[in-house]
Parts: C-alpha cells; structure tokens; sequence
C-alpha cells in the first residue's frame, strides 16, 4: 500500500480568541505573560487532515515541524498525542524576530533537509499575524505546487490529490499532482482528541534541551525508554545564509502598533412593522451587507 | 471549548483520596509494568498525572462532542435495519471519538491492551460522560463487562476477547427475558452442545437488552435441560461475527432514546461458555451485576451533576418579582440541598469505588502469587465492605437522580415542561437508574444485610472516630445522635424476630444508614476541603430530619400493621 511522508507546519500561538483586558502591554506589544500559549488553530485543522491520510494509509508518516522558542516543544507533544509519528522543532536565537519571509525561508531550508515530502499541509494562517503568508511562501521557496482554502481531501493516489477549496464564492473541487502544500480552513473537520496512551507514554517526550535541564534520576529515562527524545534544530543544523534570518531577513517594519478598543456602535430601533422590515432589507442590501 | 472534567474540581478531590496511593501501587504491582509497557506510570505521581490528563480528555470529548450531540440523539434515536441497530449519528460520532481517544477498555490489564485503570478514575470517566449524555454512557459504559471476561474467563479467551474490546468493539450482557426480569433464575433461552460443532448453541429469546447488536455478549442461558432454577444456568460468550443473533424490535422508551434496548432472537447462534457450567447466575451474573451497578450509581451521579447544573443556570438567570429566582428562599435552598445531595451521592461513589478497587486489585493478585495474610485480610474486609456499599450507592444515588432531575424541571417552572430545555430529557433519562441492574427495592434486599450483620454500624464507627476539623463538631455530635436512633431503630425491628417485619421496614433502615454514612463522609470531605463545606451542614439538616421520620415511624410501628398494607391477590 502507498505510504506518503507527510509534514505538517504548526505554530504556538497566544490564544487571541480570550483576550482579557491584561492581554497589551502599555506600549502596546503583546502580554505573552497573560495569554496562555495554544497550538494555532487552524494548524490543528490541518493535523487532523493529515492524521486521516495516515488513517487511510497506515504506512504514511506524518510529523510537524514548527519554530519557536523551547517552550513550542509542546506542538511537537500535542501531535505525538494524537497520532503523529515526530516532529522537528527549529529553535534558535537566530531565528528571533522572523516576519514570514524569514520564517517561511527558515522552514523552507529545514524542509530541504527532511527531504522527499509528498505533501506539506498547513494551517491556512495563524490567529497572532492573520496574514495567511507563510504557508505559500513555503511552498514558493521549495518550488511546490500549493492549494489553499482547503477543507477536506477527497482522493488521493500515487500521483494525485483531490481536494475541496472552501471560497467565499462557494466551492472548488480541485485535482492535483503530488507533491505539494496544502493550507486548511478553519471549517475543516476539528482535529481529533488526544488519545489515552499516546499521552501517558509522550507527556515524558522532551527536546535535548529539556532534558538537560531534568535532575540525575529523571534522565535516565531517556536511555530506557525509545522515542522520548524530540528533535530540535538550530541554525547550525540546517543551511542557511544569516542575512535571511531572523530580524535581518525581515523586510517588514512595523511603523506604529495602535491600541483599538472596540466599542458599541449607537444602535436602532426597528419595529415588526412590515414598513420597518422592508426599510432595514432596503438599507442591508444597499450597504452591501446582504445579498 | 467546555470540558467536563476540568471545570468540575469535586472530580479531581476524589481522585486524590489518600487511599489511592495503595489502590495506584497494587494495580501496578510497585510500579513494575512500567519495565515492560512504554506508557505505563512509573510512580505514584506519574500515574496520578496520567490519569488526571486522560480524564480531562473524556471531560474534552464530553464536553464538545457528547453532551452537544445529547439532543440530537434523544430525537432520532437508534434503528432496526436488517435485524441489526444502526445507532443514531450522534451515537457513532461519541463512540468514534472515544474509540480514537482510546478510551474503551481502560480498566483492563495492559497484557490486553487496556490503560490498566483502576476502577476509581474508570468510574469518574463514567461520570464525566453520564453528565454529557445519560442515555450514552450504557453503549460505553457496558465495556465493564470485559471485566467479568477478565476475571472469569480462560487466558485463551481473554487472549482473543480483550485486545478487540480495548480496539473499540461495544458490548452487551444478555440477562432478562420475557419471564426472567428481576427474577433471573427463570431464565429459559436454551444451550445445548453440539458435539459435531463442538460449539454451544443458543436458541431463545432475550428481551430489554441494553446495545443488545453489540460485537461482544454475555449470554446467560440454560446449559442443563431439565433443571427449573438458577443452578441449570451458565454464562457464555457470543461473537457477533459468527451471527445467529437478530434484533426482532428495540423498544419505545421514556428515556434513554439513544441507548438501542433490543429484543433479541436466538436461533442456532453458537458460543463459548465462561468458566464454569452451573456457575452462571450463582457467580458471573452476580459479577456482571455487581459492575453494573456500579456504573448506574456513576450514571446517576453524572445525572444528579447535570440537573444541578441546569437548575443553578436557570435560577440565577431567569428574573420574577424583579429579581433573580434564585435570591427566594424557596428556591435557594432546593438548589442548595440538590447540592448537598450531588455531594453526598457521588463520595459515597468514589468511597464504593476504592472498596472495589482494593479487593479486585488483591483478587488478581492473588492469581499470580500467593496472598499474605495481612493481605488476605484486606481483601476479605474490602469485600464485604464492597458487597454492602455497592447496592447502598445504587440505591441511594439513583433516587437522587431522580429527585434532582424533578426538582430542576420544578425550578425551570413552565419552560422546565417543554423540550427546549436539556431539564425535560434529565427528567426522563434519570427515571430508569432506579429500575434496572435491580430497583431500588432489590438494592434494598441485597444492602439489608449491611443493616442486620451490624457492618454499616461497624464502618460508622470507624467514620465517627476519625479526625474532623474542629468546626464541624457539631455536626458529628448530630451524627452520633443519629446513629443511636439508627441502633435503636434496628433493635426494635430485628428483635420482632420476623422477617416480613425487617422486610417490610429494610428501605426505611437502609436509608438511614446511608444518610449517616454519607454525612460523615461529606465531614472527612470538608476536613480535607473546605468547598464541601456548605454540603455538608445542608446535608446533615437533611439527613437529621430524614432518620429521625424513620426512627419514629418504626418506633410507633407493630407487626400487625403488616395485615393493614397487605392485599389479596385473589381478588
């Protein structure tokens, strides 16, 4: 039966959806502190597509690759509970202050050096940035073909995939050859849950790192039983030129960050007359708001 | 994102009782099967952080897969389609979810592919999935009956059985038939060995069997033709995929739609017996039962959890008179004693849960080496202590359910009366928690001897002289009190030496004992937190005004009352 290798791109983000009132800094800048660190949404959507490939054929492989700082070993973790085979987490000073350009040049070049990917399939965008870059950029640097806005793979065989696009407009159908980058809507299917073994035997998977920082007793662990120890990459592990990283490989300058509280708007009062009812469609449509 | 486990911390109080550190190191023999399985914990922490964390993924898939397919389910239903159910689509999503979750089999040994739980964390799981949805947790919750296969049946048939279990294959147990209900020695359905098969073969009826088109069932059946009682009976397994087994009709029920209650024909349907011929009634059923009734008290918990929750909503929600219903006193305290009652139902679970670890947990032990005598001891004790708390729990929890379920539909006025409220299918799923694995009135058969051996009186004792915060002196002085009008109480009715008498008041002593046992352990509860602090004044006002209407209605009772409540039949 065909096997695929399949790598999954996720992200740790902060968990914007429950912004409480500590969530900015007063200059702005984001109170990491205040919100909990989450596995990027959408990245879990694009999870669970890749663990039902894997469902379909069980000799398929699928490991996430993701970068940040130590702490985002817990993507790694959270795909090993549900299903994945490992991961690969770049984490390096260097790698500090990337915008997508740098960050989608660094994956790209750790994903060279995984090699022999038949399909690389991503969160559509992450809930800190919005901007939905990074997973075409990857897909650009490696020379892949990409579609995005996916929600379900429908087919695949040796040479092809067959996937539903989710557009505002409705939906696509589209067939393609392998290999390639997908990115996966929020729509998609929720990723499954952890499962019970998975997570008593990899709640000990830890990175080098990690360990390191262990006493004696609990590293021995790592020499009894397998798979435990996590892959972490650095900038020495993979090729890079260090013009293209981190905060020097970031064309994007942020020129001012404004603090937007949202406030309710002066509202209106409309009655169950027909009169009111047919006035509030006229009003919609013209504004564009519906139809 | 709810998860039913994390935001409920009465959960994980119980799952730190001290008594787990020695129920968590005999089940995994000091730790030594984390030598042989990768997931296995190697302390006493790591196996509590385990089970804390895969908890919390039952309260996960609760939370945002079962409890919103609830409503969906109570309204479609299960199917009959070519003799086999089809379960509702919300069913095979929970049991698709849980199945991936590797969540069936998880109190099964390791060697089998189970998570080798003990049975306290496998309860709470039931619990967390009760309060989701009642009338699902019977398709999950019937993987406690492997537990018999586990324990009876031979190494070869748990060497093929077990493995498909722990993979997601459901269950069923085969008891009632037509004329055999809460009388299982008339059971008729026939098992004859063929001898050019060399099978069993099953021919008959079964009626009222719970996910009755499971893979895995448990038969009882008659294996000695000729025989009239429950010694002609032996247990069996079937095997779905040997077929034989149709599903004439499933039931109309009040509750608990989306649990398939099948009727079921036997004809020429082959299968292997358990353990011993004869033995079936006398020791596996009492097995499958004793199971079985434990999971109904966790239902029932589970239920009493979701129509307190429900009733607390609403109250504080909904406005009368200009304020919250909630700030009227008539209303307050039914919710406040819905509570102490919630409380009190599920630490006598979790007290029942610990009984029956440690003496299953000795049992299985005892098959891989000899006992010490210390140890021998224990086991014994915890025994009987499981023997009588388990039909109590039961008994008492399944009335609350039923209690808690009527008084949030009270609290929901009107609305509480129409389906768009989850308080209406509370109200119908809770009814049967108190009818089947035996009424109420059948707990109280088994939990009487608790009453008249003096071994709920002895383990009083033993909660009365245990250390309590000083605040609370006062309610164990109430309680003291109390167990002195429970002796007396007993004395009256067992010094008639008449059993239609001890019959005739064994509901009304079995209660007694266990408002007294539940307030004392709500008393430890609040001396190791003080959250159950309000439950337990309000339970022990409760229980107070409970046990002394029962001390006086004995009190002022005779044996000829007896021929005032009789009726002749002939008539």
């Amino acid at each position: 039966m065909k096997a695929y290798k399949i790598i999954v791109l996720a992200k740790q983000v902060p968990d914007t959806r429950n912004v409480g009132k500590d969530a900015m800094k007063a200059d702005g800048t984001i109170n990491r502190a205040a919100l909990p660190a989450i596995f990027n949404p959408e990245d879990l959507n694009a999870l669970e597509q890749a663990l039902r490939i894997k469902d379909k054929f069980p000799q398929s492989t699928v490991e996430i690759v993701t970068m940040g700082p130590g702490r985002a070993a817990d993507i790694i973790r959270e795909g090993l509970f549900r299903g994945t085979d490992g991961g690969i987490l770049l984490t390096d000073r260097a790698f500090a202050g990337s915008d997508t350009l740098a960050t989608s040049y660094a994956i790209g070049q750790a994903l060279k050096k995984v090699g022999n990917i038949d399909i690389i399939v991503a969160g559509r965008q992450a809930i800190d940035g919005d901007t939905a870059q990074v997973g075409p950029q990857v897909a650009e640097k490696l020379g892949m073909l990409q579609i995005t806005y996916v929600e379900e793979v429908t087919a695949l065989d040796d040479n092809s995939i067959t996937v539903k696009r989710r557009l505002e407009s409705g939906v696509e159908t589209v067939k393609s050859p392998l290999p390639l980058v997908i990115t996966v809507n929020g729509s998609a299917p929720d990723c499954r849950a952890r499962n019970a073994k998975l997570l008593m035997k990899y709640k000990h998977a830890k990175t080098a790192t990690e360990i390191d920082a262990l006493d004696e007793k609990s590293k021995q662990l790592y020499s009894k039983r397998e798979g435990l120890i996590l892959k972490e990459w650095t900038v020495a592990d993979i090729d890079t030129e260090p013009d293209q990283l981190g905060l020097k490989g970031s064309p994007t300058k942020v020129k001012s960050i404004e603090n937007v509280v949202l406030q309710a708007k002066d509202s209106k009062a409309i009655s169950s007359s027909d009169e009111d009812i047919e006035g509030l469609v006229v009003e919609l449509l013209e504004s564009h708001t519906i139809g | 994102m709810a998860n039913l486990y994390t935001d409920n911390k009465e959960i994980k109080f119980h799952l730190e009782h001290p008594l787990m550190e020695k129920i968590v190191r005999l089940k995994e023999r000091d730790y030594s099967f984390s030598n042989d399985f990768d997931f296995a914990p190697m302390n006493y922490n790591d196996a509590m952080d385990s089970y804390d964390r895969v908890l919390e993924v039952v309260g996960d898939i609760c939370g945002n897969i079962v409890a919103p397919n609830a409503e969906g389910i109570d309204e479609e239903g299960p199917k009959v389609v070519d003799g086999h159910v089809v379960y509702a689509k919300g069913t095979q999503e929970n049991v698709d979810a849980l199945v991936k979750a590797g969540l069936m089999g998880m109190s099964l040994p390791y060697k089998f592919d189970g998570l080798n739980f003990p049975i306290v964390p496998y309860i709470m799981a039931a619990d967390i999935v009760s309060r989701a949805d009642a009338g699902f947790v019977n398709i999950w919750g019937l993987q406690d009956c492997a537990e018999t296969i586990n324990e009876y049946a031979s190494e070869e048939q748990k060497e093929r059985f077990l493995p498909r279990v722990c993979a997601g294959e459901t269950m069923a147990m085969d008891l009632t038939e037509p004329d055999a209900g809460s009388d299982l020695q008339a059971v008729q359905l026939k098992a004859v060995w063929n001898e050019e098969k060399q099978t069993w073969i099953l021919n008959g009826v079964k009626r009222f069997i719970t996910n009755g088109d499971g893979d895995i069932s448990l038969v009882l059946a008659r294996s000695e033709q000729g025989t009239k009682d429950g010694r002609g009976l032996s247990m069996f397994i079937y095997d779905k995929q040997h077929g034989g087994v149709t599903v004439r009709r499933i039931e109309h029920k009040m509750g608990i739609i989306g649990s398939p209650t099948c009727e079921l024909v036997f004809k020429d349907a082959p299968a292997e017996i358990v353990g011993s011929r004869r033995m079936g009634l006398i020791k596996y059923v009492m097995a499958l039962m004793n199971g079985a009734r434990l999971g109904i008290a966790a239902q029932s918990v589970g239920l009493c959890e979701a129509a307190y929750r429900e009733a607390i909503a609403y109250a504080k929600e909904r406005e009368q008179f200009g304020k919250p219903i909630i700030q009227f006193p008539a209303v307050y305290e039914m919710i406040s004693t819905m509570k102490a009652k919630l409380d009190a139902a599920r630490t006598l679970l979790y007290e029942t849960a610990r009984f029956v670890d440690m003496y299953k947990t000795y049992a299985h032990i005892s098959e891989e080496r000899k006992l010490e005598k210390e140890e021998r001891n224990e086991m014994k004790k915890y025994q009987r202590l499981a023997d009588i708390y388990t039909p109590l729990v039961k008994g008492m929890a399944s009335e609350y359910s039923n209690e808690l379920a009527y008084d949030a539909v009270q609290i929901h006025g009107g609305s509480g009366f129409m389906k768009d409220y989850p308080v209406e299918r509370i109200y119908r799923d809770a009814r049967i928690t108190s009818i089947y694995e035996g009424t109420t009135q059948l707990q109280v058969v088994a939990a009487i001897r608790g009453v008249t051996t003096g071994a709920y009186l002895n383990q009083i004792k033993i909660y009365e002289a245990e250390p309590i915060s000083p605040e609370l002196e006062k309610l164990r002085s109430t309680l003291i009190e109390l167990t002195a009008d429970y002796e007396k109480a007993v004395e009256t009715v067992v010094g008639e030496d008449n059993n239609e008498f001890i019959d005739y008041h064994a509901r009304r002593l079995v209660e007694m004992a266990g408002h007294i046992i539940m307030s004392y352990l709500l008393l430890i509860d609040t001396t190791r937190d003080a959250m159950f602090l309000r439950s337990a004044k309000n339970y022990v006002s409760f229980a107070r005004a409970k046990v002394k209407a029962n001390a006086e209605f004995i009190r002022a009772s005779e044996v000829s009352d007896l021929e005032f409540h009789k009726f002749n039949t002939k008539e």
